[in-house]
């Protein structure tokens, strides 16, 4: 489903990026943990190309989206992205925010878009916040219907940016609970996050994130229990 | 002192034209000068340098030049090459526009540029086009922050627009000239026209006020 191949990016002469190389399964979860710096934010902003890429190549579905030919608002509307600090459209309803997208670039009729839009509503628990504007929700519900705003063009993958990071603690359930309701369907997943709960008890495997590299991957029990690299240990040692 | 306030009722119906066409000019200047301005913002911000550069270059041109000169080189160099004659009003109506553009230019960029990066990253990601994005995410909010600098923008170029009496267009200032001119008179034809100029402003002020507030609880 994802491939990346020998992936690097720098910013000017800062490397951030150095030689990625994953594959990832059709409806894994894989959660990809590090110290901040460690290059996983970028690393996902590459799988949709958010940051460009200065080598190496990333396929998505067969598709290289390195190669300047491919149409990536196509491949983007096949991979919904979750924010860090939700980057809802303030200036729309709750409602207009997750019909836009499919109204815009899939030419979804209104009526479709609404009530497909009402239905991922109620999934994330928030039907009665249609009407109002993103500045009125918590953090928490400010999260949860960007994720339904990702879910209305029906991605075949969710790249998950800290998507808990900047809620407060209370509101951190609220959003893992729908990521975990959505793996359970049988979401394709990449999260970056500092929830070693729920790395542990949803991923299927995580990586480990260190200095632009990948410094170790495994299943969630092994790595968190059995880390081999010192590098690892060292980080799970501070964060568990 | 006798102030002659006979003199001004003489020359009201002259004033009251003049307002009608200073309002006029504005009204047209401020929305062509939008409209380019928006043009001319997007085009300055292309990452091209070379694409941009006419886009800056004019830019520099208006806010680096006095309205009076631009506004003689428009007068009698640019409409006569173009339309064969020269013509007051056409030359400043143009002029109104294209220095307004300059200015809006700017103000779009800025609002543009204050929109959280966020904002466009999250239309892109969920598929909208660039043009998509900026459509329905980027300028509708920029819109709303634009609206304080582009009152303040029609402001100057409702004031502005008086220098369009040194091409004959009869407007407010061109009347109180004339006004001048025939009676030898000074107080009476510039205060009124202060006057005018002063409620002008002072009703925009009051209209942006409100709109702003508008917007803001929206």
């Amino acid at each position: 489903m994802i491939k990346v191949e020998n992936l690097k990016k720098h910013f000017g002469n800062n490397e951030v990026l150095k030689d990625i190389s994953v594959s990832i399964n059709p409806k894994e979860v894989v959660v990809v943990i590090g110290p901040s710096g460690s290059g996983k934010s970028t690393f996902l902003r590459c799988l949709n190309l958010l940051e460009t890429v200065t080598g190496g190549h990333v396929y998505i579905g067969g598709v290289d989206l390195t190669d300047k030919k491919t149409n990536i608002n196509k491949v983007r509307t096949e991979v919904g992205m979750v924010f860090q600090q939700f980057n809802l459209f303030p200036h729309k309803t709750v409602l207009q925010n997750i019909m836009l997208a499919p109204m815009t670039v899939k030419n979804v009729q209104q009526e479709k878009a609404k009530q497909k839009a009402l239905e991922l509503l109620r999934k994330v628990g928030l039907e009665d916040k249609a009407e109002v504007y993103p500045d009125s929700l918590s953090g928490g519900q400010k999260q949860r219907v960007a994720i339904a705003r990702a879910l209305a063009m029906e991605p075949k993958i969710m790249l998950f940016d800290e998507p808990t990071s900047a809620l407060d603690p209370e509101m951190v359930g609220e959003v893992l609970e729908v990521m975990k309701q959505l793996a359970k369907e049988g979401m394709t997943m990449v999260v970056v996050t500092h929830e070693m709960g729920f790395a542990r008890e949803v991923g299927d495997r995580v990586l480990f994130m260190d200095g632009g590299y990948i410094v170790e991957e495994n299943v969630p029990k092994e790595l968190f229990e059995n880390p081999q690299q010192e590098r690892t240990k060292s980080f799970l040692s501070k964060v568990l | 002192m006798d102030f002659r306030f006979d003199l001004i009722g003489e020359y009201m119906p002259y004033f009251i034209e003049g307002t009608f066409y200073t309002i006029g000019v504005s009204l047209i200047g401020i929305l062509l000068g939008t409209i380019l301005g928006l043009l001319i913002g997007l085009g300055k911000m292309m990452k091209n340098k070379v694409l941009a550069f006419p886009f800056n270059l004019h830019i520099a041109f208006y806010r680096g030049t006095p309205f009076f000169v631009q506004i003689y080189l428009i007068h009698f160099g640019l409409i006569p090459a173009l339309i064969g004659t020269t013509n007051g009003l056409v030359a400043g109506i143009v002029a109104l526009t294209l220095n307004a553009s300059a200015y809006i230019a700017e103000i779009f960029r800025a609002g543009i540029q204050s929109i959280d990066k966020g904002q466009m990253e999250a239309a892109r990601s969920l598929g909208m086009s660039h043009v998509q994005a900026m459509r329905h995410i980027i300028l509708p909010q920029a819109f709303k922050r634009m609206v304080p600098p582009l009152g303040n923008e029609f402001i100057v170029l409702l004031k502005e627009s008086s220098i369009l009496a040194l091409v004959a267009v009869p407007e407010i200032m061109y009347w109180s000239r004339a006004f001048q001119g025939q009676y030898y008179k000074v107080w009476e034809p510039y205060l009124t026209a202060a006057v005018i100029y002063f409620v002008l402003t002072m009703v925009l002020s009051f209209l942006l006020r409100r709109l702003e507030k508008r917007l803001a609880t929206e």
